[in-house]
């Protein structure tokens, strides 16, 4: 299978790869994916006055699961809380030109980005940070 | 050392410079149909194929007419299984084979069964990839007809226990089909001495062209019959019709030929390479385990699994290196490696592997590249991965509830 120039951009330069700590105050942690299912997608993001300043991403997976992290990192940071809600998974596959065997790659770095924004919204909700 | 480096040689492998001058001739000069039988353009092409014939037999120690030419390995595992359950059919339906067998055997079997045509047995596998003899023999009804268990492993490289199992089948009266096409050429073949009815290989996993193959079929002690499964001019001794692509065998008959001549020096010197690629990995790369059997497996054949990073991202790092995954995402099921899940291999890990394949033409040189090249990637793929961050935080990744999707 041939991959998309920008799937291999991102795969060979990550953008934002990397960790926040969990606890560190205004950031929001999302995990998706199982190892059984050959994908683990780890995607934070720190806020700000309800603006997203700093994403990061780590991934176990295919090179189109960690170009959409990657991709999904670059497109968070600067966002509101409510335009980051708003990115989709086939906003990803366009930009990557994933072929549908790999759809399940973006649709994981949505997953992502809610689990993280949900994260996020707990957290600033005053309740105890998920230890996950 | 030029780049991109092949290998995946269990895949197919480059032809030999020397196979493919000794079929040049037999596309414009010498093009005669070995059926033509009374001109001389067909006699040229007879005696080209009934030589390689010769050569292809003394490789796996049988007699020339003992050969039966097809496109490939495929369609031996179809013609072997097949003709032997139409033929033998009134003796009984019943098949036994192994779960780590190529898939022209398993899915010919499973076609078979899904028809009703045949009850079939699918052996397991130790955790090395072997199969254990008494498990066929205590796997044999009155109505076995077949026993189907190949030589060498086309991902893992692990050698069957074949002389034993052919002692069983001849002890029983059972016929013994191996598929032998990661075998021959590679490791000594003796079908007398393995006790071997019928053996698939196909030529171009030896240097040989793509697009044909072989069917050993056994003529004494017992006399084997086969059910055609494809009808015409009844070539083959009736066993497969169809003209004879007499470059393509004088091609396979050469490649037999050199193997004969050079398997001995060549199985050390490729041991010895993938001996070195593998330690030089291991020593670098923590959580980096084996795949199939450690010593028993053929010359050519390295199977890892990194702990943490996926295969096809692996592949993608390494891409001036062509090498296999048993990772899903490489394969059109999006099911990691079956043989890997025979040998009790976990899912994750499934995914994490590597098959390296080295074959004749590989050098040292690429060889020590490889080394380099795999643990910068597998190292920067961990650093990027965060089940290797987790782990290194002192996760139980086993513990953890995962979100699958």
């Amino acid at each position: 299978m041939a991959y998309s120039d920008k799937v291999v951009d991102h795969f060979n330069n990550p953008r934002n790869m990397g960790s926040f700590k969990k606890d560190e105050d205004g950031v929001g942690t999302g995990m998706v994916g199982a190892p059984e299912c050959g994908d683990v997608m780890k995607l934070q993001i720190k806020v700000q006055n309800d603006t997203i300043v700093d994403a990061k991403f780590k991934t176990f997976g295919c090179g189109s699961a960690i170009a959409s992290s990657s991709l999904a990192t670059e497109w968070l940071k600067g966002k509101t809380i409510e335009e980051a809600q708003k990115i989709k998974n086939t906003d990803i596959v366009q930009e990557l030109n994933l072929p549908p065997v790999k759809i399940h790659c973006s649709v994981l770095a949505e997953d992502a980005i809610k689990a993280a924004l949900a994260d996020y919204q707990k957290k600033a909700d005053g309740q105890p940070a998920d230890a996950k | 050392m030029k780049l991109p480096i092949f290998l995946d040689n269990h895949s197919t492998t480059p032809m030999d410079p020397r196979v493919l001058e000794a079929m040049l001739p037999y596309f414009v000069e010498k093009f005669g149909n070995a059926a033509s039988r009374n001109h001389a353009f067909g006699w040229a092409a007879e005696e080209a194929v009934e030589n390689a014939r010769k050569q292809i037999a003394k490789l796996i120690k049988a007699d020339s007419k003992e050969i039966v030419f097809t496109s490939g390995a495929t369609e031996s595992d179809n013609l072997a299984i097949k003709g032997v359950l139409e033929m033998y059919k009134e003796k009984g339906t019943h098949i036994i084979t192994s779960s780590t067998e190529h898939r022209a055997v398993l899915d010919t079997a499973k076609s078979l069964e899904a028809k009703g045509l045949a009850t079939v047995t699918y052996l397991p596998v130790d955790k090395r990839g072997m199969v254990n003899p008494d498990d066929v023999r205590n796997a044999i009804t009155d109505k076995t007809i077949l026993i189907s268990v190949m030589l060498a492993n086309n991902e893992i490289g692990t050698i069957n226990p074949v002389q034993e199992i052919g002692k069983i089948a001849k002890e029983k009266g059972i016929l013994f089909h191996c598929d032998a096409t990661q075998g021959v050429g590679k490791i000594p073949v003796d079908v007398q001495a393995m006790g071997i009815d019928l053996m698939s290989f196909s030529a171009h996993k030896i240097y040989g062209p793509k697009g044909v193959g072989a069917l050993y079929v056994r003529k004494k002690n017992p006399r084997v019959r086969i059910s055609a499964q494809m009808d015409g001019g009844g070539h083959e001794r009736g066993m497969r019709s169809g003209t004879l692509p007499v470059p393509l065998i004088v091609g396979f008959g050469k490649a037999c030929e050199i193997c004969d001549q050079e398997m001995a020096k060549e199985s050390i010197r490729l041991a010895a390479m993938r001996d070195r690629l593998e330690a030089g990995i291991m020593a670098a790369l923590e959580e980096s385990y084996l795949n199939g059997h450690p010593t028993n497996r053929l010359p050519g054949n390295l199977n890892i699994s990194f702990a943490y990073v996926e295969g096809e991202s692996l592949l993608m790092g390494m891409k001036d290196i062509a090498l296999s995954s048993g990772s899903a995402c490489t394969s059109a099921t999006l099911e990691p490696s079956y043989v890997l899940r025979a040998l009790g291999v976990g899912v994750e890990l499934a995914h994490s592997s590597i098959r390296f394949g080295l074959g004749r033409f590989n050098t040292d040189e690429e060889i020590d590249y490889t080394i380099t090249k795999v643990i910068e990637v597998v190292t920067k793929l961990r650093e990027m991965s965060p089940l290797y961050e987790m782990a290194k935080e002192g996760v139980d990744l086993k513990s953890v509830q995962w979100a699958a999707h």
